[in-house]
């Protein structure tokens, strides 16, 4: 799966956590938790949310690689399923 | 013939703006059914029936402000089984009838609801934009709220959103800053429960190693869905350590301790945009793990989305607040009247610890309980955080 195509699904997922956000100004390398306000429910819900858009079991001791966009691109990138379910 | 009212959701609130009605007269009303949306200091609500029934009048316009116990509808009820009206008998739809034309929107049956971001609807309010002549833009044809600015800066004035062949409402009054209304509603309560409650408060450092580890352990089976987080330990701790203390369970009213029917756990929820709620998790101490993890997940994303509903926001019999993620060690809390108990928690810090003579590191949370004078003391509350500890060396028994 293409990292343009992760990186929207990523966008798309926390923006449903945080709608009031602005995404355009969040760096690739910016830890997005902290920038965003967002709590350990929050940021279950985001890992819900990737795994029903792009079918990713991230577990636990994985998260802290998910802190930032491009953290979140090249672990999806590396993990996604052959066949996307999108 | 039954009465639908506006429902009080918490000591705090005296009146709502009926929003939206999700019902139509004819239709069939089942118990727990979602049949208004009302607008509070607390967000958009969505109201559930307690009765069953068929819808046979609205008496409330959308966007008129009522108080509270005012009939908002009235249901005809249902008799059991051989009933005299059969659903073929009687003329109704069987589904909701479209509304009367309402201007220039396209039709929309009484049940859907456009997809809209609460701020678009707040906006739309303010401009009386009615959303369903609102085209979205979003991702998935969601109104955004530059959508509803486009279509309220047409000078036409737009008619006022009536929705329903009802006697045109009076004006609603301004609720334009949801903001300052919800920090209004808050100082009140706060204000009376400082005023009247004369709290003690009590702390207890408590080891969460074996809890944490427990959680560790059992998410590595869980699939993502189906993950817990040390909040969820947490609150069915309290659950079931409040069976001890009953006395912590419950309201103060009229002069009086009523013991809570049931463990209604509040969380205290922090919105995004400022300002708090504490809708209620039901009969927690019943509830699985899993359970407790998935009714927090869905009332904190519907929190969020300022879309609870009535039956959350009106019974909490006790509620917890856990700042732990701010790095909060210590939460002093402020009872929410009428009840008589906040639990709170602060950050799980590693912290040096004695155990056998031997000092090692241990995660630490400090649980603090505030609690009221009138109905208990401090050696009960010492009680209440002395089991709440020890069930939390005890994971696999919550």
């Amino acid at each position: 799966m293409n990292p343009d195509a992760i990186r929207e699904s990523v966008r798309r997922v926390l923006h449903a956590i945080a709608p009031e956000a602005d995404l355009d100004s969040l760096g690739p390398g910016t830890d997005f938790r902290a920038e965003l306000d967002l709590d350990s429910m929050d940021f279950l819900r985001f890992i819900t949310g990737l795994h029903a858009e792009l079918g990713v079991e991230v577990p636990e001791a994985d998260y802290r690689k998910l802190g930032t966009l491009d953290g979140c691109v090249s672990y999806l990138a590396a993990h996604a399923p052959a066949a996307s379910p999108r | 013939m039954l009465e639908f009212r506006m429902p009080s959701l918490g000591a705090d609130m005296d009146a709502g703006t009926l929003v939206e009605w999700r019902i139509a007269p004819g239709q069939t009303v089942t118990r727990g059914q979602v049949v208004a949306v009302v607008e509070t200091e607390k967000g958009a609500v969505d109201v559930e029936s307690w009765q069953a029934g068929v819808v046979a009048q609205l008496l409330v316009a959308v966007g008129t402000r009522v108080p509270v116990g005012t009939v908002l509808a009235t249901l005809e009820g249902v008799a059991p089984a051989a009933s005299v009206a059969p659903p073929a008998a009687t003329p109704a739809p069987p589904h909701p009838a479209p509304p009367p034309p309402a201007p220039p929107a396209p039709a929309v049956s009484a049940g859907a609801r456009p997809l809209a971001s609460p701020a678009a609807r707040r906006r739309a309010r303010e401009q009386n934009v009615e959303l369903a002549s609102v085209h979205g833009s979003g991702p998935h044809g969601e109104i955004t709220v530059a959508d509803v600015e486009r279509e309220a800066t047409p000078s036409t004035p737009a008619p006022p959103a009536t929705g329903e062949a009802l006697p045109s409402p009076p004006p609603a009054p301004a609720t334009s800053d949801r903001g300052a209304a919800m920090r209004q509603a808050i100082a009140a309560s706060m204000t009376r429960s400082k005023r009247e409650i004369p709290h003690y408060y009590l702390g207890a450092s408590i080891d969460m190693g074996p809890s944490l580890s427990w959680l560790r352990e059992q998410n590595l089976s869980r699939p993502v869905t189906a993950r817990l987080l040390p909040i969820a330990l947490q609150l069915k701790a309290v659950a079931l350590a409040l069976r001890e203390t009953p006395e912590l369970n419950g309201f103060w009213i009229d002069g009086a301790f009523r013991p809570g029917v049931g463990t209604h756990v509040g969380v205290a929820i922090s919105l995004r945009r400022g300002g708090l709620v504490a809708p209620a998790i039901h009969d927690v101490d019943t509830l699985s793990l899993g359970d407790v993890m998935q009714a927090l997940s869905e009332v904190t994303a519907r929190a969020r989305e300022s879309r609870l509903r009535s039956s959350e926001l009106s019974d909490p019999t006790i509620t917890v607040t856990a700042l732990g993620e701010r790095g909060v060690e210590t939460v002093f809390g402020v009872i929410h009247p009428p009840q008589v108990a906040m639990v709170g928690f602060g950050t799980t810090l590693d912290r040096p610890w004695a155990i056998d003579g031997l000092l090692g590191v241990r995660p630490v949370v400090m649980a603090s309980l505030s609690a009221d004078h009138r109905v208990s003391d401090g050696h009960r509350g010492a009680r209440f955080l002395a089991a709440l500890g020890e069930l939390l060396q005890h994971p696999e028994t919550l």
